[in-house]
């Protein structure tokens, strides 16, 4: 590759500085503040703020219920994470395959993508509605009882359900462009070699589309554990009570409902450190095993 | 989306129309629909009726979200005039001395007179501090009352009942004409603090939190509200009480669709009730327990009180003073009781609905006010308790469990008490 010089040593720090500049304000610079008011019991209005150390983080951990979230959030981020990948990478494989109107295929599986998630929520949470959702009145044809915002694991499969179905069409799009971008010489030749499609997809095709699987599962645990805040919110309608709730909603119950600013402060620098934790290991383990070409 | 970029062109409209020399004040409220367009309309009348101010009403989402930008927005000195602060987050409010200027000394400052008597009874004390001073201003007021669906009560030859004993007496009938026997909205404010007003019992210790941040504790394992909770639960498994969430809507559904005959909602849904509800209803008092000693007394003001916030001009505060005013006059409050549902706060504005004959054709409108007025008792004035939204959370999450089957009312409120002790005692030391 050619190295690019600049002219003057500023210019790269120019061309730099509008990104930095988003970047600093809108997260270094809240995430310091985070950090200094997690170690402070304040008034709301900003009155008073005592130093209590390391005490709002006991609070946090040694509440009753925070155990509890931070197993559920763990749960739902596996389960979301988990389907919207399989899901999507089993609907591009099959995309890829049909060639007779395709487009009209690919069209069909993108549109949810452009849905933004409270009013996917919105409208999942009319298909779970207790009195008049479709699912529910099905599920009780079949002899189940659904009660969404009643029952903590109803509530907890709607929101779930819900969440896969809106983040599927954004690994349907990444994956079906990774395995066009799988050179036809490559696939031709594994088809000499071997007659089992499955064991092709397995040992030629995945590894090929490993890259494009390491960038989704770290946009999808991300989507998860943050961007899920709005079905989560939609779905409890307001009101948490004992349907389930990730660590964010907490974070938000906590702070922005609560006005406890310590102890809310306290959790999100918590969930900095889970995300900061999950990241290293995500590159230093995961990554390895990725190939890029 | 649509009904905030209305009401912000509408809030422009009557900004632009008022004179340039006017002094120009914010309202930020949590109001929405039709409720949020009163609040519009409320601000058109009070900009024509004087040229000296214009008031401008800002929507900021729900009642939680109205406090939570109030409060960033102190924190950075671009505090509104007004913020609507509701009943939940008053001791938010009023224990940060200095955010607020109470409204009594705002109004006696600007050269009106202010007699708290001229308040109704219910909403005299919630907003107000231990002296009885008014710190916010109350504005819509609403009180726990129960609807009845007339049909259900004909088909099944029973009255609607006053106590929970002739609920329990009536309810196996209710129950056989078809009908849900019970339903109700919201069990925080239904069923534990208007509990403890309308039975006459110790909410917590300090005076209900009222005399001191320190060392307040709640008294939720009483063993009456125990049998309350206990009652609630059998009435559910017998098919005598319905629970659909801790949601309001999901469960006054039951009772618009005529499947449920009898619903605690409150003295502000009457309005949306008339065009939602598919049978004629009436409206009776919050039922109390006959059984309990010195219960049937009033209850207290729900809803939200009007605040005026400190560090804005003097011309201004005048301005919030005259408008304040202007809020309470006896036609204001006349014309926002009809509009709305909630309940007029002064006894001016109340014998101006009976006289013009309003209660006469429209009889659940008065139950509110009635129930309000009703005696008070040592126990009846309500609460002030601190980071009281989360507690109410910790509340809704059991109350859910118990009906959901995962917990007894007896584990759910020795765990409510204790985490709600844990929360009192953090906000005592952030006011301390």
């Amino acid at each position: 590759m050619k190295r690019v010089q600049f002219s003057s040593p500023l210019l790269p720090y120019l061309f730099l500085a509008p990104q930095m500049v988003i970047i600093i304000v809108f997260f270094y610079w809240p995430s310091v503040q985070a950090i200094q008011s997690s170690f402070y019991l304040e008034d709301p209005f900003g009155f008073g703020a005592s130093f209590v150390g390391l005490d709002n983080y006991r609070d946090v951990l040694a509440g009753s219920q925070y155990a509890g979230i931070a197993l559920f959030t763990l749960v739902f981020t596996v389960l979301v994470s988990g389907f919207s990948l399989g899901i999507g990478l089993l609907l591009a494989v099959k995309a890829d395959g049909v060639i007779r109107g395709n487009a009209t295929y690919k069209t069909m599986l993108i549109w949810v993508y452009a849905i933004a998630p409270p009013v996917a929520a919105l409208i999942g949470l009319m298909f779970f509605d207790q009195h008049i959702g479709p699912i529910v009145k099905l599920a009780a044809f079949f002899g189940v009882e659904l009660k969404i915002g009643l029952n903590f694991n109803d509530t907890a499969f709607a929101m779930i359900v819900v969440a896969v179905w809106k983040q599927i069409p954004y690994n349907f799009i990444f994956f079906l462009s990774g395995l066009q971008g799988i050179p036809v010489s490559v696939r031709e030749a594994a088809l000499v070699d071997c007659k089992s499609g499955f064991r092709r997809f397995w040992t030629v095709i995945l590894p090929l589309l490993a890259p494009t699987a390491f960038f989704l599962l770290i946009i999808n645990m991300t989507y998860s554990l943050f961007d899920t805040f709005g079905v989560i919110d939609v779905m409890v309608k307001d009101k948490a009570a004992n349907n389930p709730i990730t660590l964010v909603y907490k974070v938000y119950m906590d702070g922005f409902r609560g006005n406890d600013l310590g102890g809310s402060s306290a959790q999100s620098v918590i969930l900095m450190i889970v995300v900061f934790a999950l990241t290293i290991f995500q590159f230093r383990f995961i990554e390895r095993r990725v190939h890029y070409n | 989306m649509i009904r905030k970029i209305s009401a912000a062109g509408l809030a422009l409209a009557v900004s632009a129309t008022s004179s340039m020399a006017a002094t120009n004040i914010s309202w930020w409220h949590g109001m929405a629909g039709r409720n949020g367009e009163v609040i519009n309309e409320i601000a058109t009348k009070f900009n024509a009726a004087q040229a000296a101010c214009a008031i401008t009403p800002v929507s900021k989402g729900t009642y939680e979200e109205a406090l939570a930008s109030g409060i960033a927005a102190f924190r950075s000195g671009e505090q509104p005039n007004i913020l609507q602060v509701f009943d939940a987050g008053a001791a938010t409010i009023i224990n940060a001395k200095g955010a607020v200027i109470p409204a009594e000394d705002l109004i006696t400052k600007a050269g009106y007179s202010f007699n708290r008597a001229d308040f109704i009874e219910g909403v005299r004390y919630l907003y107000a501090d231990t002296e009885g001073k008014f710190v916010g201003m109350p504005f819509n007021s609403s009180a726990p009352i129960m609807y009845v669906n007339d049909e259900a009560m004909k088909k099944a030859g029973v009255e609607a009942p006053k106590t929970w004993e002739e609920f329990e007496a009536i309810a196996p009938k209710l129950k056989e004409a078809g009908f849900i026997p019970l339903v109700q909205s919201q069990l925080t404010w239904q069923f534990t603090e208007n509990f403890f007003s309308r039975n006459n019992i110790q909410f917590a210790t300090n005076n209900n939190g009222y005399d001191s941040t320190k060392g307040t504790e709640l008294r939720v394992t009483d063993p009456n509200l125990v049998m309350m909770f206990n009652k609630l639960k059998s009435w559910k498994d017998a098919g005598y009480f319905g629970f659909y969430g801790a949601g309001w809507s999901d469960n006054q559904k039951m009772f618009e669709e005529n499947k449920a005959a009898l619903w605690i909602g409150s003295s502000g849904s009457f309005g949306g009730l008339q065009k939602t509800a598919q049978m004629p209803f009436s409206a009776d008092f919050l039922p109390y327990w006959k059984a309990i000693d010195g219960a049937g007394t009033n209850t207290f003001i729900g809803g939200a009180a009007l605040f005026a916030m400190a560090g804005k001009p003097e011309a201004e505060n005048k301005c919030v003073a005259d408008f304040f005013q202007f809020l309470t006059s006896a036609e204001v409050q006349y014309f926002y009781h009809k509009a709305t549902g909630y309940v007029a706060i002064t006894n001016a504005a109340y014998d101006m609905a009976k006289k013009d004959g309003y209660y006469d054709k429209t009889p659940v409108a008065e139950v509110g006010i009635k129930q309000l007025q009703l005696k008070s008792g040592e126990w009846s004035k309500g609460y002030r308790l601190g980071f009281y939204p989360q507690i109410r959370e910790v509340m809704e999450r059991e109350y859910g469990k118990i009906f959901s089957g995962e917990t007894t009312v007896e584990d759910a409120f020795k765990t409510i008490e204790t985490e709600g002790n844990e929360l009192l005692a953090r906000f005592a030391k952030t006011s301390g």
